[in-house]
């Protein structure tokens, strides 16, 4: 038996959001990723399961996992859904010109192949344009490193892009992102990687390595 | 069912009077509380192994010795011995010495270590970890079986007409213990050797050695070793007790807070609820010690770290005393009570011995006193 599964038809997306504020405008631009993607998946007959994990909730079992080794309740749960998903957006503030250090600290700690072959959405927001290479100089080498497939439109959105219209409108960079998101998604078999408990290397393979 | 503690040896400020012991001091405890749990009849003493500071934890067979030589009954373990980073010939020549010094009260649990530059002070790479503790084992399994070797592997010199000595006390391996936090690969590993598995246990959710278990059970099977339920399984343990909940708790939270490995993390409520640690009155102690069964089946050794954190030696002996009077044999009594008949108990040398027929010296003579030649080169 694998982890993988064959069916077609049902997607997860995992969204993982570091905004700090309730409501922030870091969720909120999460939230219309999220439904941009499923507008666009639903288009190749997909049907999408959306999954939010807001590290506020998680922020002191992050700091205990650092300590202890092992993620608690909750945090267990959110870095398993982000193992399972199909895809990840993956949406931060901007802090000190980078990620925040609780967005980073999530992803240090989930396991080392989670993100492998993955197809990631990177997005970020700041409370001005001048952050927005953030993307490519910050999210976008952390997401190679990780072995994920990071889309080629990033979303930033400073706060005077919940106010813009036209063709520089943000709507317009999250449609193209969730579009480039969905693709990827839609012509690749959906699950996580091979559980090692479920499929364990038989010995004499490791007496062999 | 076998019980004991075990010990990392950590040399820890003792946060209540600010005082760290010395290593003499932290040595000389660690054989007191040796002898303490034999007296309390405990059946295990188990010692750790590390080579840095604030550990006194190496040379972990001096220690074991010196312990055999002052006492009659328990079996001297450790927990863990680092196949990793120690040479597999010295592990064979040093607890088969051991063995015979202490009329086969010795076993060993396999552990990788998980300190990078540890490695490299022994000539050796944590990112070879697996295949180091892989390939350490299979050697260390032969020498302990075969009186000749020649062996050609990736990480030692290679071995021609070898001979590990002294050999194995009446022809009889001590009994092997793999231990793993989380990796598959060692549960893997004992089980083709129909060797036993050790969950640590003590600082990762229960749910978690849960899967340990049941994978190490279903692959012993798989190797035709016998059932998943007769497979040999461990798993540590952690308390602090006193009569009153209330008062161990109030005395072990400064410890706890400042522990290494998860003191300023999670509170002792937390990490009580998430992990098997418990603290509170004996009969607290037993009822959860007694509820490990429910996720990993029928067991055979239960150990208990009672000695770090900088709890002072004389609470730690006072531990020991509820350990060994109240808890124990309480749990004992419920274990074999629970126990079918069909499950065996972990494998002693005498129960080895048995397993193998009648006792038989191993003794290798060299055909040639003057040259020492090898029985391999005079054949």
């Amino acid at each position: 038996m694998t982890a993988q599964s064959t069916r077609s038809g049902h997607r997860t997306i995992a969204v993982v959001t570091a905004g700090l504020s309730q409501p922030s405008s870091t969720r909120l631009l999460a939230d219309r990723l999220a439904e941009a993607v499923d507008r666009s998946l639903r288009l190749y007959d997909e049907q999408v399961e959306v999954v939010t994990i807001e590290l506020r909730d998680v922020a002191h079992a992050l700091t205990d996992h650092l300590l202890t080794g092992f993620p608690a309740g909750d945090l267990e749960r959110a870095l398993a859904a982000v193992v399972r998903a199909d895809a990840v957006i993956a949406v931060t503030p901007v802090f000190s010109a980078s990620y925040s250090g609780l967005f980073k600290t999530f992803f240090d700690v989930l396991e080392p192949d989670a993100l492998a072959g993955k197809p990631v959405l990177v997005a970020a927001t700041a409370g001005t344009a001048r952050h927005s290479l953030v993307l490519d100089f910050a999210l976008r080498p952390l997401f190679t490193y990780l072995h994920a497939v990071v889309v080629p439109t990033g979303v930033f959105a400073a706060s005077e892009d919940f106010g813009s219209t036209g063709a520089e409108a943000l709507s317009t960079r999250v449609d193209r992102a969730a579009r480039e998101l969905a693709d990827l998604v839609a012509g690749r078999r959906s699950g996580g990687p091979v559980d090692p408990f479920e499929n364990p290397t038989p010995f004499e393979d490791l007496l062999n390595l | 069912m076998q019980f004991g503690i075990f010990t990392v040896g950590d040399v820890t400020t003792d946060p209540t009077t600010g005082r760290t012991p010395t290593e003499h001091e932290r040595i000389k405890a660690t054989v007191e509380i040796a002898k303490k749990a034999e007296e309390v009849g405990l059946d295990v003493f188990a010692t750790g192994e590390h080579h840095n500071p604030p550990f006194i934890a190496s040379a972990p067979t001096t220690t074991l010795a010196f312990i055999a030589a002052q006492t009659s009954r328990i079996i001297l373990s450790t927990a863990t011995t680092l196949i990793t980073t120690t040479d597999p010939v010295l592990i064979a020549e040093n607890y088969a010495k051991l063995q015979h010094l202490s009329e086969g009260r010795v076993d060993l649990m396999m552990g990788r270590g998980n300190t990078g530059p540890v490695y490299p002070w022994f000539g050796k790479d944590i990112r070879d970890g697996i295949p180091l503790a892989i390939e350490n084992y299979h050697l260390l399994h032969r020498l302990w079986r075969e009186d000749v070797v020649s062996w050609e592997g990736k990480y030692r010199t290679p071995l021609q007409g070898f001979t590990s000595t002294p050999r194995p006390l009446d022809g009889v391996p001590p009994f092997v213990w793999h231990g793993s936090i989380r990796s598959p690969e060692i549960a893997e590993q004992a089980a083709y050797y129909g060797d036993g598995f050790f969950a640590n246990h003590i600082f990762w959710p229960a749910s978690h050695t849960e899967r340990m278990i049941r994978l190490y059970r279903q692959r012993f099977e798989h190797y035709g070793h016998g059932s998943a339920d007769q497979a040999i399984v461990g798993l540590g343990g952690q308390a602090f007790m006193r009569k009153n909940s209330q008062d161990a708790i109030n005395e072990f939270r400064p410890y706890f807070d400042n522990a290494p490995v998860y003191g300023h993390g999670p509170s002792l409520e937390e990490f009580t609820s998430q992990t098997p640690l418990t603290v509170g009155s004996p009969q607290q102690v037993i009822e959860r010690t007694l509820g490990f069964r429910d996720y990993v089946g029928d067991y055979q050794r239960q150990l208990f770290l009672m000695d770090h954190a900088g709890l002072p030696l004389k609470t730690v002996l006072e531990q020991l005393d509820l350990l060994g009077e109240e808890v124990v044999p309480v749990l004992r009594k419920e274990f074999a009570a629970l126990k079918p008949a069909h499950v065996p108990d972990a494998p002693t040398h005498a129960s080895l011995l048995e397993a193998a027929g009648d006792a038989h010296d191993s003794t290798v003579h060299a055909t040639d006193d003057v040259t020492g030649r090898s029985p391999e080169e005079t054949r």
